[in-house]
């Protein structure tokens, strides 16, 4: 099995992996990072929504041969102390209700609004309409991504 | 540091209460081996165990045993928000953990029918004032004053006159030595500081950086990974397997085939074991398994619908209630049809067991901790005492995690390997595999009288039975159930005492497709139906839905519900481009009604603009968590409404994953508002009741707007 080095975090890991193991098991498995989560293993719930070089993909379904040396990012990444304003807004709005699919769906709300500080409702359907969530939390994920639009720093990396 | 005083020490409390269990202070002598912590990040449990559910160290630090799964209704905040209550601690100074399976030690853990707070609240309540007053008549003593001189708040106890205090920690190693008080009395609602207030959950933290432990993150030392190929047809037999191909991928282990008992019936499949998750599920990718399915029907959808439309004729005709019919002054019939679902929660099922001589150890997300302990006891010839349950965070539960076949088909392959396994359940093993909430098949019979009173009602359900597959027989033939007993499911019970003629039948459909609960069991189909048809009868007398519902609803907590649900919608002054529904349903001791606004979007099609639900739980611990549940409740109607059905096709489910199984989304998602009766009423149930009203909602308001009548589910609304 071929050795690949990855920049998760900001921190270097070297794995021995099949070409074709989908990002996610390499995250969850092979390194050790659980936050990002299995859902459906064919992009269509968003719960392992990672951030690779920037924009969000689903790492269920992108082979690890595929990230070559581009940097990821996953929930951890995000912050750990909850000091990120998306997460600040998750607080506020109180949106976990399980919480099993609310990694992936800061994930895509980190993305949407480092593009688009100040989404309209249209645009938060857009970003956020690949996330699925059983518990329903979708009204206040919407006044969560409001609460915290705005409030991001300007360079907000990977 | 923990105080070990021997079994003397052991004492028991009869509460004076609804249920009469016991709950054990001082400590189980097994206690150690038994409590575990899940979430990596939360510190371990130190301190002296005052009761069941509370430890406290002697800096003050406490620790609040949550006794019940969490999977997103709240109970990890709900529990400790009542026993703080009472033993006067901030919840911000309290560590709740997860307690393990313990039934002697926390009661009865079941996490099903709504029932962690409505079925045990007045005993934990007194959890908290009982142990609360065995620290103030410690502090009392030292102080040599009366207890009634002390008092006790945010961790101390205050001696009024001198205004000296002791913290809990310096207190509570004598404390256990006191025989714990009864019948404690309990503060007024009005005195509380935590109970009715929207504080912050405490789960919330952990939710949103990847920190919580989820089922699938747990991971144990030497511990191997399953996944199974099941029989897709649900009962059919491992004939043969060829497992060539599966053996050449690295990491592979053996490849067996295993049980998992559904109900009265065992069913089959093949496991592949490996040393990776990944090599296990490329090595079930190349299994090549050969099934005997000889032996049961393979039914098509459309043949168990047809099979369902016949059993609704089958109970015959009560001749009391055809008289009665006969009278009416106008009379309706009318079926409605509802599919089967699957639970798809977003965590698929997973579970590690680790089966060792005497002992089974099982990790996951489960709600079912009692039942699945004293299941794999029985199975597996283990004494309960050494079978111990440990809840992981649920992502998500809606009764498919309180089942106990997935415990039971990873200890039989833990068995079999030796050594600590996990098995992963993929998305398409947990969406076609069952067991499946059944469809209901309702034949609805009303008929007015002269004033356009319902004079005479009549139900009669078609659906499979889940209890019927308790029978050890590959499946049973259903017996019609007693006719003019019971209650529609999810129905206003009321509604029984205004109707003059009031009658029930049902009959149970044969089948081999595996069924069991789903979020409001029953209800969320009988509510549909029921609720759909009191609106057409509303709409046959000539009545506004609201009032024709209070004139047969006479009973003050319906009334005051009704007119609540008019005063906040402001259903009066509706306008006329807008289709509006309304519908109440009871179950699991909440009530719950919804408006649903629906309109025409510019290009024609149907969109809904808003529901409104107004939820009576009676006495409730934190409305942010109710708003919440209401909410969800919503979303996963609307879903079962017009987004999505389980289907069978050659009797195999035919939906394998969300590409075809179409969830809601947030582009489906309408404004919410939810309000909460205020009353005196004991408290109900918040995570079921909020669901089942939707649907039927969404059909008289569709029908409000439209004059279509939908009566099956699920349908499309940009097909209407």
């Amino acid at each position: 099995m071929p050795l690949f080095h990855l920049s998760i975090n900001g921190k270097k890991y070297t794995v021995n992996a099949d070409a074709q193991m989908p990002l996610l098991w390499v995250i969850r498995e092979l390194v050790g990072l659980t936050g990002t989560k299995y859902g459906c293993g064919i992009a269509q719930c968003g719960a392992c929504t990672v951030h690779l070089k920037g924009p969000p993909i689903r790492s269920c379904s992108f082979p690890v041969s595929a990230v070559s040396n581009q940097p990821i990012t996953t929930i951890e990444g995000i912050s750990k102390d909850n000091s990120h304003p998306v997460q600040k807004a998750w607080i506020a709005e109180q949106v976990p209700q399980c919480g099993y699919c609310q990694s992936g769906q800061i994930m895509s709300a980190v993305a949407l609004l480092r593009d688009n500080p100040h989404p309209t409702d249209d645009d938060i359907d857009a970003a956020m309409q690949g996330n699925i969530c059983r518990c329903g939390t979708y009204p206040r994920i919407r006044k969560a991504i409001k609460t915290a639009a705005g409030t991001l720093p300007k360079t907000n990396g990977q | 540091m923990k105080i070990r005083k021997g079994l003397s020490r052991r004492q028991f409390i009869q509460q004076a209460s609804l249920s009469g269990i016991a709950l054990t202070l001082g400590f189980s002598p097994n206690q150690k081996s038994e409590v575990s912590i899940i979430n990596a990040h939360m510190p371990a449990q130190t301190g002296t165990e005052l009761m069941a559910w509370i430890s406290i160290d002697k800096s003050g630090k406490v620790t609040i045993m949550n006794h019940r799964s969490e999977m997103g209704q709240g109970t990890f905040q709900a529990i400790p928000q009542m026993i703080a209550e009472e033993l006067e601690v901030n919840l911000n100074q309290v560590t709740i953990l997860f307690a393990p399976s313990h039934p002697k030690k926390y009661g009865p853990q079941p996490q099903e029918g709504s029932f962690s707070v409505r079925g045990w609240y007045k005993q934990l309540l007194q959890v908290g004032a009982s142990a609360r007053e065995m620290l103030i008549s410690v502090a009392a003593k030292r102080w040599n004053a009366a207890p009634s001189d002390c008092y006790a708040s945010n961790g101390q106890v205050i001696h009024k006159p001198s205004g000296q205090t002791l913290s809990y920690g310096l207190l509570v190693e004598e404390a256990i030595t006191l025989t714990p008080p009864q019948n404690v009395p309990l503060k007024s609602r009005q005195a509380y500081k935590l109970i009715g207030k929207s504080l912050p959950r405490q789960d919330i933290p952990v939710k949103i950086n990847g920190t919580a432990q989820f089922g699938l993150d747990k991971k144990l030392p030497g511990m191997l990974y399953a996944v199974v190929e099941r029989n897709p047809r649900f009962r059919g037999k491992v004939k043969r397997f060829d497992d060539s191909k599966t053996k050449t991928i690295a990491g592979v282990k053996r490849v067996f085939t295993v049980q998992r008992a559904v109900f009265g019936s065992l069913f089959e499949g093949v496991a592949v074991v490996a040393d990776s998750l990944w090599a296990a599920m490329k090595g079930r990718h190349v299994l090549v398994v050969e099934w005997d399915d000889s032996n049961f029907d393979h039914p098509d959808s459309e043949q168990l619908a047809t099979q369902m439309r016949e059993n609704l004729k089958k109970p015959g005709a009560s001749p009391q209630f055809e008289a009665a019919f006969q009278t009416a002054t106008q009379k309706l019939e009318a079926v409605y049809e509802t599919p089967y679902q699957s639970h798809s929660c977003m965590e698929p099922l997973n579970c590690i067991a680790h089966v060792q001589d005497n002992r089974i150890d099982i990790w996951g997300p489960i709600q079912e901790a009692n039942w699945i302990q004293a299941d794999l006891s029985e199975r597996m010839g283990v004494p309960k005492e050494n079978v111990t349950v440990n809840m992981t965070f649920l992502g998500g539960g809606f009764g498919r995690k309180g089942f106990p076949d997935y415990p039971h088909e990873a200890a039989l392959i833990s068995k079999a390997m030796k050594a600590p396994v996990q098995v992963m359940w993929t998305r398409e093993d947990d969406m076609s595999v069952g067991p499946f909430r059944p469809g209901g098949f309702y034949a609805c019979k009303g008929g007015l009288d002269t004033e356009g009173r319902i004079h005479a009602f009549q139900t009669i359900t078609a659906s499979q039975w889940f209890w019927e597959d308790w029978s050890p027989n590959p499946y049973p033939d259903p017996k019609p159930l007693e006719y003019n007993k019971g209650n529609l499911d999810g129905m206003p019970g009321p509604y029984c005492k205004a109707i003059p003629h009031y009658s029930f039948g049902g009959v149970g459909t044969r089948s081999p497709i595996p069924v069991m609960w789903w979020r409001a069991p029953g209800a969320c189909t009988a509510g549909f139906a029921g609720e759909s048809f009191i609106d057409e009868l509303a709409h046959l007398s000539g009545q506004d839905p609201i009032d024709f519902r209070r004139a047969h609803l006479p009973d003050k907590r319906y009334q005051a519900l009704l007119d609540q649900l008019e005063a906040v919608s402001h259903w009066k002054s509706r306008g006329k481009k807008a289709g509006w529904g309304v519908a109440i349903t009871e179950c699991f001791g909440g009530i719950c009604g919804h408006i649903v606004q629906v309109s025409r979007k510019s290009d024609g099609k149907l969109k809904i603009d808003k529901v409104i639900a107004l939820m009576d739980c009676g006495w409730y611990v934190n409305p942010d968590i109710i708003r919440a549940q209401v909410e969800g409740s919503i979303i996963m109607g609307l879903g079962a409404a017009i987004k999505h059905a389980t289907t069978f096709k050659d009797g195999k489910a035919v939906h394998q994953n969300f590409n075809t199984y179409e969830m809601p989304r947030i582009t489906d998602t309408p404004e919410i508002e939810v309000h909460i009766m205020e009353n005196d009423e004991p408290a109900g149930g918040v995570g079921e009741p909020g669901l089942p009203p939707f649907a039927p909602a969404l059909c008289n308001a569709i029908f409000d707007l439209t004059g279509k009548r939908i009566r099956t589910l699920p349908f499309r609304l940009d097909e209407v």
